[in-house]
């Protein structure tokens, strides 16, 4: 009796203490399930998220917004965008003053700015850097008492050592020069990077495609002496376009005119990179270890990355050698209103780490966002209901639920574009004949994707009426707008043409009904696609009954995105849904995706659905080069009348984003060129961790329920366990 | 027994030839190494020279099977299937389709595999064995049957239920674990509560009904009538005599799957964000990363045929008149 | 006229259906496979599934006869495209399939689940929740009518429901009592109180039950949706009765596929010993060393491949997503199918030691003679086993594979992409459960009833457990 009392009051001690540890770390400000460390609740600690491993950390390589979320906050381009204003506007980053072009005629005369662009050979511009900017901490700038670097030749055992590159004790750092922007675009030219833009730079840059070709000769040449272990220097090896003046200045000179090319300087292609990073990390083993400049970068930005693991959580911390930037002074109009200003003029960054977590779905990431554990988020369309509410005026608010938790909402309709291409190299749906094209515009007025918007993005997205998003120069809105052959005016509102109208061009496409005038049978046409997941099941039932209205048979060939590229790539799809995403705020960015010679098929270029006209591509030609005015809108508008009446694509929809953020969360506002915002957010971490505390009671009850669920279902089994006892002792 | 256990792995060595020269043959013929690059290369702006130097840097230039291009037994060597497959057998998988060595993801992610799989099999065992035992105590009563029922009737509901559920009653109603992911050392507790809880009452209906299946059997045997005759209460017959013997089944059973533990739980993992095994199977399966997949395929099969030598040796230790032929 | 279609599947199911009615013929004249099935009949468990599989079974094989509907020239109603292929089942419940209503709504809703901009006589438009298009659209104002209306479709459907067990039963008991030479009183009696052979009385309870429950959902479905809609508003209740034939062919045709490679390979090991068990032993030992789930994707994104390369070869969706399935079938096969070949090794290598099979070899009997006489028939009953044994489990696997995307067609009507894309409406405020709830239901009846009913079958046929009880 007595040992059994003991042993009862040690359990209650046990239970006494656990509880006791819950409630000191829910005094401390976190509930039972928040996801991270109790120590960090009042860290100034942003908490964002990761769905997939990015695949470059190079700039010269990176190339997709899930990179870009970490690369530009470690790599600094010589220009960015400014964060508040709009229209978008360049601003220097790297760069001391945005450049300006000087054009040169084939004998090297210098033209005026306003000469007509077929005269001008070569532009140039010349591009004063930024003194004083310093790299981040890293082992590949260390060196030792004599100067010398520690870590560029390593012994092997010492490599076998290495997991990460923290392991590294020891850290360098060194100024930022002109050299290193030279040496970056060197290594966009080199073969084995596979710089995604190499291609539009050689047709650029002087001399950019003939160093690639040399320095690949020289690394083949390299390979062939069968000493693996050595790397191509690049450093004497020059670019005809590229020039280094000074330690401060570099000089850029390019084939002709091309405006476009300041927005690339704006991208984290045109950052600084030290030559001693490719010395480090080419050293024998690295790789093999993932230690290389895909996974821990080596930039002067604000940030740099701390820790890199793909597999859990990646983190950026604020980089102790940032040269240092003020908030900006000034913002479009209504910033003052919107409290965007109140930092102005304070340095850069505000907060001093950004923890990624790895969250390869969209349902805990918003369940963890509305307990406080994320600090901002998208609306995915399933929580839409719960987020938004519209008014009866057709305003968007957020619903009841979410102001009482304080959150906030920003809008912005992106510059990019969701559409269905037809192929136009297909003989049925395709090519130039009266029919195909009556064949297309039905389809056009058939695809409700006004319906489309309302049930799969919950009327995030404003249906096209031609290729290029609101906010890029080109694109009108208003009843000048509106596509007339899929819609009617009304009120100076667009409104989709009754289906009837669709059915009488399926007539006069030969297709009656949706049947084969001369055969008979039923037309049917083939809808290429990537989907396969739970979701799609209700979108591509969706595009059936789409094509059901014109009596037309569709039939799905759901395939990878491997084989789906593969059928863009030979031209053998037929319908297909696509989008694209600007890389820069110019109408040039979207109508190059239905320019002949980018044919997909033919060329390999972008223009998946090989749309080709020969009056477009000549606008198209005469379009690009211009300054915008309004000879660019007159062109503009040819161009689009064009492709409205062929039809190429279904003009599909413009995307809206729509993003969350918590009261905590501050200086928000969206820009959808610039990737470098991470540095003006601000947190009030104090709120933040009140709030998660209120947010996240544990509810206990049923642990108390379901354990007296359980007691009471013994107390049978033990009087029956009593009962054969007895009986079998007896 | 040395010679024994020496024949048993010299068998599994055609095994794995065979695994490794079927997923061979299923890898590169269902997706050429052309399609690959490409995927891995990224949507926009791919130039096929991008796609030959891609192939070049992974080794996936070389001819499938004969390398006409180099002179003598180097006609062997440099080919994918010298490469890509045959490596395997040292452990070496090489690098993933996106570039990490799969050697080292392979060892960081296989412990929060085993911190789930270990203690969901712990629990499990002795969560099932005491209902076994008490349905065992109770057989030919009400409680038998019902209990019997309840088991089949948990068996009914799919695995995947018991995860949605779980995770939206726990997590998301009463706030009482993380949602999801996953954390390092003693703070990884309060993300694995949830997913062992479940598992274990996943696997509770089966795993009760087989045991039972294996106590009643035993119960049925003339030692235990002797026993009971001889007057030993029933507590004593089934922990004494009917536990002791039936552990030998129990636990070659358990042997058996041991090895597969470090696979883990494809569902579970990825369901509840944990950085396995079993996701990273998942997400090679999803982007395609055949260079992921083959090494788990290998490494599953390995641990497999481990398992089966795990079983064949214990079973001869715990039972010596098992023939060692 | 309908022009009649037999997809992959289909033909295989006829084939089972063959096979099955043709081994009732063929257990029926021996005893020893008789003996055991008659246990399995005078089980009260095994006749109450049986009656309960029954009624999917049905479902199943209605939804099995697929035909192109007679095409009327110009009809484009926008309700069924042209040439697109019915199954028998789809054209009897016809209201069920075509009442689409734009996206979620509750289980016997009125009106929509979730806002839509709703346009308004003047021209401005407002946000708020739709009446559904067919989902109680005969009431004029749902919120004072629902309620009563909804209690007496209730009773009318029970009504109907007992009315027409009733019908049934009588009919049944009729039967029963001319075949044993009773009254009807008597016969009665005796079905009523239990004292059958075969447990008449579960059977008939079972059977007024399910018959009720028919009726009464017929009768609520044909006004609401009885279990809701999905996010593109089709019938959720429609979507879980098509899901039955997928779960069906998954469950039985995974086994059949293989089973005559399994049967062939396991007995030609266990008889003939040497080196041809050792080589099928090595065949199937590696096989299965193979995680059966990446076996399974690397075949799926295999198949994928071909389609695309032949996509001429299919005129029709679903004869698209039938190949898929017929193709998920064999690859869960072939990685299934070494466990019965090893059971069946075990039981050829006990046969061939029999005396019977010893004295035929001593009569110079053929191999080939000696296995379909004497070895196949005695291992028979393994294979039933195995079959009915797997079929839960496999039902339960179609779901996981779902969730990887490496199960039936997405287009496909699946329990697995019903719960698959539930996930997504769970993480919804309010919460969207019914798609869970309806797949869980149909599902988990299902896979009940089959263990239950495979328990009873297994202990029927394996006398060793059948003494332990």
């Amino acid at each position: 009796m007595r040992s059994r009392h003991k042993a009862g009051s040690g359990t209650l001690r046990w239970m006494l203490l656990w509880v006791g540890a819950c409630l000191l770390a829910a005094c401390r400000g976190s509930g039972w399930n928040n996801p991270y460390p109790v120590s960090e609740s009042l860290a100034d600690t942003l908490y964002s998220s990761f769905s997939e491993r990015p695949k470059h950390l190079d700039p010269v390589r990176s190339y997709s917004e899930n990179e870009y979320a970490f690369i530009a906050q470690i790599y600094e381009p010589l220009l960015q965008y400014h964060f508040l204003k709009r229209p978008y506007e360049l601003v220097p980053l790297a760069a001391d003053r945005v450049p300006t072009a000087e054009y040169y005629d084939a004998q090297g005369n210098r033209l005026p700015v306003d000469v007509d662009s077929e005269q001008i050979a070569f532009s140039e511009y010349e591009i004063p850097i930024r003194p004083g900017m310093r790299y981040q901490p890293h082992p590949a700038l260390a060196k030792d008492d004599t100067g010398a670097y520690l870590y560029h030749h390593l012994d092997p055992a010492f490599v076998d050592e290495i997991n990460t590159l923290a392991d590294f004790s020891e850290t360098g750092t060194r100024e930022v020069t002109a050299d290193d922007f030279a040496y970056q675009i060197k290594r966009l030219a080199a073969p084995w990077l596979h710089s995604p833009i190499a291609g539009v730079m050689g047709e650029y840059i002087l001399g950019f495609t003939d160093f690639g070709k040399q320095i690949a000769a020289q690394n083949q040449a390299l390979q062939m002496e069968g000493d693996r272990v050595s790397y191509l220097d690049l450093r004497p090896f020059q670019i005809d376009g590229v020039e280094v003046i000074d330690r401060y200045r570099l000089r850029i000179r390019l084939h002709g005119k091309y405006p476009q090319f300041v927005y690339w300087l704006a991208m984290p292609f045109f950052s600084p990179m030290p030559w001693e990073a490719d010395a480090f990390y080419s050293q024998p083993g690295l790789e093999k270890r993932n230690i290389s400049l895909n996974w821990y970068p080596l930039g002067s930005g604000p940030f740099m990355l701390e820790e890199n693991n793909p597999n859990l959580r990646m983190v950026l911390a604020a980089n102790p050698n940032f040269h240092g930037e003020a908030y900006p002074h000034e913002g479009a109009a209504g910033d003052r209103e919107a409290g965007l200003l109140e930092d102005a003029g304070k340095p850069l960054p505000f907060i001093r780490k950004a923890a990624y977590s790895l969250e390869k779905e969209s349902i805990p990431y918003w369940n963890k966002f509305l307990q406080g554990y994320y600090d901002t988020s998208g609306i995915s369309s399933d929580s839409f209901d719960q987020a938004i509410q519209i008014s009866g005026q057709g305003e968007l608010g957020l619903t009841d639920a979410m102001v009482e938790k304080g959150i906030q909402l920003q809008t912005a309709v992106n510059s990019s574009i969701f559409y269905m291409g037809f192929n136009m190299s297909d003989p049925v749906i395709g090519g130039d004949s009266d029919s195909a094209r009556y064949l297309r515009q039905a389809v056009s007025i058939a695809m409700d994707f006004e319906e489309y918007i309302s049930i799969f993005a919950n009327g995030r997205g404003v249906a096209a009426q031609g290729p290029i998003p609101p906010g890029i120069f080109g694109s009108r809105s208003g009843p000048d707008g509106i596509n007339t052959v899929v819609y009617d005016v009304q009120n100076g509102r667009p409104r989709r043409k009754d289906i009837s109208v669709a059915r009488e061009l399926m007539r006069k496409a030969g297709y009656p009904s949706g049947r084969d005038q001369e055969t008979g049978k039923p037309l049917i046409l083939y809808y290429d696609t990537t989907a396969s997941g739970p979701d799609d099941k209700a979108r591509l039932n969706w595009m059936l009954k789409q094509f059901e209205k014109l009596g037309v048979q569709l039939v799905i060939r759901a395939s990878d995105y491997n084989r789906f590229q593969d059928k863009m790539r030979n031209g053998t799809g037929q319908i297909f849904m696509w989008g694209w995403n600007a890389d820069y705020p110019d109408p040039e960015n979207f109508f190059f995706l239905l320019y002949g010679p980018n044919g997909k098929a033919r060329f390999g270029g972008e223009n998946a659905s090989n749309y080709s006209n020969p009056e477009f591509d000549r606008l198209f030609e005469r379009m690009k080069n211009m300054e915008n005015g309004p000879d660019r809108q007159l062109i503009i508008d040819q161009m689009v009348e064009i492709l409205r009446h062929d039809a190429p694509w279904a003009w599909g929809f413009f995307p809206k984003s729509f993003a969350l953020y918590h009261a905590w969360y501050m200086n928000v506002k969206p820009n959808l060129m610039a990737n470098n915002t991470l540095k003006y957010k601000r947190l009030d971490p104090v709120l933040r961790s009140r709030l998660r505390a209120r947010w996240n009671p544990p509810v206990i009850w049923p642990l108390g329920v379901v354990g007296v669920i359980l007691v009471i279902s013994i107390v049978p089994a033990v009087l029956l366990y009593r009962r054969r006892e007895r009986s079998a002792a007896r | 027994m040395t010679a024994y256990i020496i024949r048993r792995v010299l068998y599994s060595i055609p095994i794995l030839l065979g695994v490794n020269i079927l997923t061979f043959v299923l890898f590169f013929v269902v997706n050429s190494p052309d399609d690959m690059a490409r995927m891995h290369l990224g949507m926009k702006r791919v130039t096929p020279q991008a796609v030959e130097s891609w192939k070049q840097e992974r080794g996936y230039d070389q001819p499938l099977l004969f390398n006409t291009s180099v002179p003598g037994f180097a006609k062997l060597t440099h080919t994918i299937f010298f490469q890509k497959s045959l490596k395997l057998f040292q452990f070496e998988f090489g690098s993933s389709d996106s570039g990490r060595d799969i050697g080292y993801d392979i060892s960081q992610r296989m412990w929060p595999s085993l911190a789930i799989a270990v203690p969901v099999l712990l629990v499990g065992l002795l969560v099932n064995i005491s209902f076994a035992l008490l349905i065992a105590f109770f057989r030919a009563t009400y409680i038998d049957f019902w209990s019997v029922v309840l088991c089949v009737v948990m068996m009914s509901i799919s695995g995947l239920f018991y995860i949605i559920g779980g995770q939206y009653l726990v997590s998301k109603l009463l706030h009482l674990v993380p949602i999801s992911g996953y954390d390092t050392g003693l703070n990884a507790a309060k993300f694995l509560v949830l997913p062992v809880i479940i598992g274990v009452i996943g696997g509770i209906g089966a795993g009760t009904r087989w045991y039972r299946t294996l106590f009643l059997e035993e119960i049925n045997k003339d030692y235990v009538r002797t026993a009971r005759a001889k007057g030993l209460s029933e507590r004593v017959v089934l922990f004494r005599h009917v536990l002791k013997n039936a552990l030998i089944p129990i636990l070659t059973g358990v042997v058996v799957v041991l090895p597969l533990l470090f696979m883990g739980s494809l569902i579970t993992e990825s369901f509840f964000g944990i950085p396995g095994l079993g996701s990273y199977t998942i997400d090679a399966i999803n982007s395609q990363d055949f260079a992921i997949v083959r090494a788990m395929v290998f490494l599953g099969s390995v641990l497999y045929i481990l398992g089966l030598l795990l079983t064949d040796i214990s079973y001869t230790m715990v039972d010596p008149r098992v023939r060692l032929s | 006229m309908p022009q009649f279609v037999v997809l992959w599947t289909d033909a295989l199911i006829l084939l089972l259906v063959v096979l099955a009615l043709g081994f009732a013929r063929y257990a029926a004249g021996r005893p020893h496979l008789r003996g055991p099935w008659r246990r399995v009949v005078r089980s009260r468990v095994g006749m109450g599934t049986l009656v309960v599989l029954g009624f999917y079974l049905v479902v199943g094989l209605l939804d099995s006869v697929h035909f192109y509907p007679p095409a009327s020239d110009d009809d484009i109603s926008g309700q069924s495209a042209p040439g697109e292929v019915m199954s028998l089942f789809d054209s009897l419940v016809p209201e069920l399939r075509m009442r689409r209503e734009t996206t979620y709504s509750a289980p016997l809703a009125t009106h929509l689940y979730a806002k839509e901009t709703i346009e308004l006589g003047d021209g401005t438009a407002t946000r708020g929740f739709a009446r559904l298009k067919f989902g109680g659209a005969h009431l004029t104002d749902p919120a004072v009518e629902k309620t009563g209306d909804l209690i007496r479709l209730s009773l009318s459907g029970l009504l109907k429901g007992v009315a027409f067990s009733l019908v049934v039963g009588n009919l049944i008991l009729m039967f029963l009592a001319v075949r044993a030479g009773n009254s009807f009183g008597t016969q009665a009696k005796h079905v009523l109180s239990g004292r059958t052979e075969v447990p008449w009385r579960v059977v008939l309870s079972t059977l007024g039950l399910m018959f009720v429950l028919i009726f009464w959902s017929a009768e609520l479905a044909s006004k609401y949706h009885l279990l809701g809609t999905d996010k593109v508003g089709e019938d959720v209740f429609y979507q879980s009765l098509k899901s039955i034939r997928t779960g069906l062919v998954i469950g039985t045709l995974t086994t059949l596929v293989m089973l005559p490679v399994a049967v062939l390979l396991g007995i030609m090991a266990g008889y003939f010993r040497g080196w041809v068990d050792d080589v099928i032993q090595y065949v199937y030992t590696t096989l299965n060393s193979i995680p059966g789930v990446l076996l399974i994707a690397a075949a799926i994104l295999m198949l994928q491949i071909y389609m695309s390369n032949h996509e001429n070869e299919f005129n029709s969706l679903v004869e698209r997503a039938d190949l898929r399935l017929l193709f998920l079938c064999i690859i869960l096969g072939i990685t299934s199918w070494t466990g019965l070949c090893r059971l069946l090794r075990g039981e050829a290598l006990k046969l061939r030691e029999m005396e019977y099979v010893q004295a035929a070899t001593a009569f110079g009997v053929g191999h080939l003679r000696i296995i379909v006489r004497h070895i196949l028939p005695n291992v028979l009953h393994i294979v039933l086993i195995a079959v009915v044994l797997d079929f839960s489990g496999l039902v339960l696997a179609e779901a996981v594979l779902s969730y990887v995307n490496i199960g039936v067609d997405p287009t496909m009507d699946s329990w697995g992409n019903m719960i698959n894309s539930a996930r997504l409406e769970m993480a919804r405020e309010p919460v969207v459960w019914w798609s869970l709830a309806a797949a869980m239901l149909f599902m988990f009846t299902l896979v009940l009833c089959a263990n239950l009913f495979s328990d009873v079958v297994r202990d029927a046929f394996d006398p060793r457990l059948r003494d332990s009880r």
